[in-house]
């Protein structure tokens, strides 16, 4: 829960709060291939539950207006 | 505070209406709601202005059959009902922004369990699909309401001048996403919140029509002459908890604030409404939108600033809850500032976003794509089994702001330091006298008696603490009644 989170208060902007490394170091190679696998991974199931026929699904979505 | 959803109903292949389709629905909720129970509309006005002036609107009050049709009191002390067709549904009054996380999941659970069971009674070709959004794609938009205590002595157009900027800005945070544009609004491939384009007006009463980025309906749902409701219209409703999170978290924040006069200095738009949707169309955050007085600035330096406050309010009101809320909201505005695609496993709109632009590449397609609007609208299919906002939580794309066992537990218990316990107790322990309840109200059946009423006028009592021993003296209804009145 969010009251336990750890992260170091940052006032103002100096920077993501949650440093994000860049370089071709092997460990990024690495978590960029895992990466890469769990995305292809997702998108395989995206195209498995997705809609058929999105076209006429999209269309025929009309609510009354709510509110 | 609270959160009242509208839910999108569809069916396949029937021409019902989605009235008939609702009613399916709430039907089959009936193992989380009071057995007979009917709501009880008497204390409630939505056409008072809080501007001072009562707009003539003629109410219908349904009969005692269809008002149990169209309205199951949960067992956690929220309403399910149908609204304009929809279901709708709202979470029990809550002190804390991660209970209104929970308790707005808790909804969704309940729904997507009714509405499994209402498809199985219905067949497959007739099955019905919920979504937690707030717009068709052709113009037809539905809400995601949030309820806050304030304070009557805070003057409500120096609260509304006050909150202005802070409402139009925190799409960033909470937005939801939405492919394409609507409602006369420029093009644009992809913008922030699902409801910016339909805000017309800067305030008015109406909900439904000409909306207005401040709703000026006065009805407290509580002592009047004490309290106020903001009732916050211009909200999306979000898929992801961390947005639902900051969203509550932040407003209910920036109301004390108002509250005590420390947001007197607020930056002033020019153009509310024109801004509201600029800085939706706006997917970098980058533009910056005009200030009274011949500044601007962008969405996240506008949140920065009411952020700055409520740190500065912090320092003299140090309690974890809030410092907590206040953290997240400073890392998120960071990435915002720095790269917003940094936010894809916190903020509805920037994992909808990537999401898209990820299955966009493996197809080789533009936002104009069938696909892409289905994705659209499929994010926020309530189905655990195909909606994608669900695909991501299995596959460990999201942060995670509550648990799936909170989530359990609050679809039968109501947070116990609201008066939305009392209400909850009274469901569970009595349950055949239990003739009906507001938010203001319990009714119990009394035989051949009058019904008898217990008011709950204060959002803050009825809570745990004041009447759980009430409750363990009082084995049936009559009993408790009689002990209320000792």
């Amino acid at each position: 829960m969010p009251a336990e989170t750890q992260e170091s208060r940052t006032r103002h902007p100096g920077g993501p709060a949650e440093q994000t490394h860049t370089g071709a170091n092997p460990e990024t190679i690495e978590k960029g291939k895992k990466l890469k696998e769990e995305m292809d991974a997702l998108l395989d199931e995206i195209d498995n539950v997705l809609e058929e026929n999105a076209e006429e699904f999209v269309r025929n979505y009309v609510q009354q207006g709510g509110e | 505070m609270g959160i009242e959803t509208e839910y999108g109903i569809v069916a396949r292949g029937v021409v019902e209406d989605s009235f008939t389709h609702s009613l399916s629905v709430l039907a089959n909720a009936r193992d989380y709601a009071a057995p007979r129970a009917i709501w009880d509309y008497g204390g409630e006005n939505p056409s008072k202005d809080a501007r001072g002036f009562q707009v003539e609107e003629e109410s219908e009050v349904p009969g005692a059959d269809d008002n149990r049709d169209i309205n199951k009191l949960l067992r956690n002390g929220g309403r399910l009902y149908i609204d304009a067709g929809h279901p709708e549904y709202s979470t029990p009054e809550c002190s804390q922004p991660l209970d209104v996380v929970t308790y707005d999941k808790a909804g969704e659970l309940l729904l997507a369990d009714s509405l499994e069971r209402a498809n199985r009674e219905a067949g497959i070709d007739r099955s019905l699909v919920l979504y937690k959004n707030n717009t068709d794609g052709k113009g037809n938009s539905y809400g995601c309401h949030e309820n806050y205590l304030v304070s009557r002595d805070l003057a409500f157009e120096h609260l509304a001048e006050v909150l202005a900027a802070f409402l139009v800005s925190r799409q960033v945070v909470c937005g939801a996403g939405k492919v394409g544009s609507e409602n006369g609004a420029e093009p644009v491939s992809y913008q922030i919140s699902q409801r910016a384009d339909f805000f017309e007006n800067y305030m008015g009463l109406y909900t439904m029509k000409k909306r207005p980025i401040i709703n000026t309906r006065d009805e407290p749902h509580s002592d009047p002459d004490r309290y106020r409701r903001l009732h916050v219209i211009v909200g999306d409703a979000n898929m992801a908890e961390m947005s639902t999170y900051l969203k509550t978290g932040t407003t209910a924040l920036m109301v004390t604030l108002a509250e005590e006069g420390l947001l007197d200095d607020a930056p002033r738009l020019k153009d509310p409404v024109g801004a509201i949707k600029a800085i939706s169309h706006d997917p970098a955050c980058k533009h910056k939108v005009a200030l009274v007085g011949d500044e601007e600035a962008s969405a996240v330096e506008i949140q920065q600033w009411y952020l700055d406050e409520a740190w500065a309010w912090w320092q003299d009101h140090p309690d974890p809850a809030t410092r907590a809320v206040l953290e997240r909201w400073q890392s998120v505005l960071d990435r915002l500032a720095e790269d917003p695609n940094q936010l894809t496993g916190e903020v509805d709109w920037v994992i909808k976003k990537s999401l898209i632009e990820q299955a966009m590449e493996r197809w080789g397609c533009d936002w104009d794509d069938s696909r892409v609007a289905m994705m659209d609208l499929q994010y926020h299919d309530i189905r655990p089994s195909r909606g994608l906002y669900y695909t991501l939580v299995r596959q460990g794309f999201i942060t995670r702001v509550t648990s799936d066992e909170r989530i359990t537990a609050a679809l039968d218990r109501a947070p116990e330091d609201t008066r939305a316990y009392f209400r909850s107790e009274c469901i569970k322990r009595y349950p055949e006298a239990l003739y009906g309840a507001s938010w203001t109200s319990v009714l119990f059946s009394q035989g051949e008696q009058a019904i008898a009423k217990v008011p709950l006028l204060d959002p803050e009592r009825g809570t745990r603490s004041l009447v759980g021993a009430l409750l363990e003296r009082s084995e049936t209804a009559e009993q408790l009644v009689a002990n209320l009145r000792a």
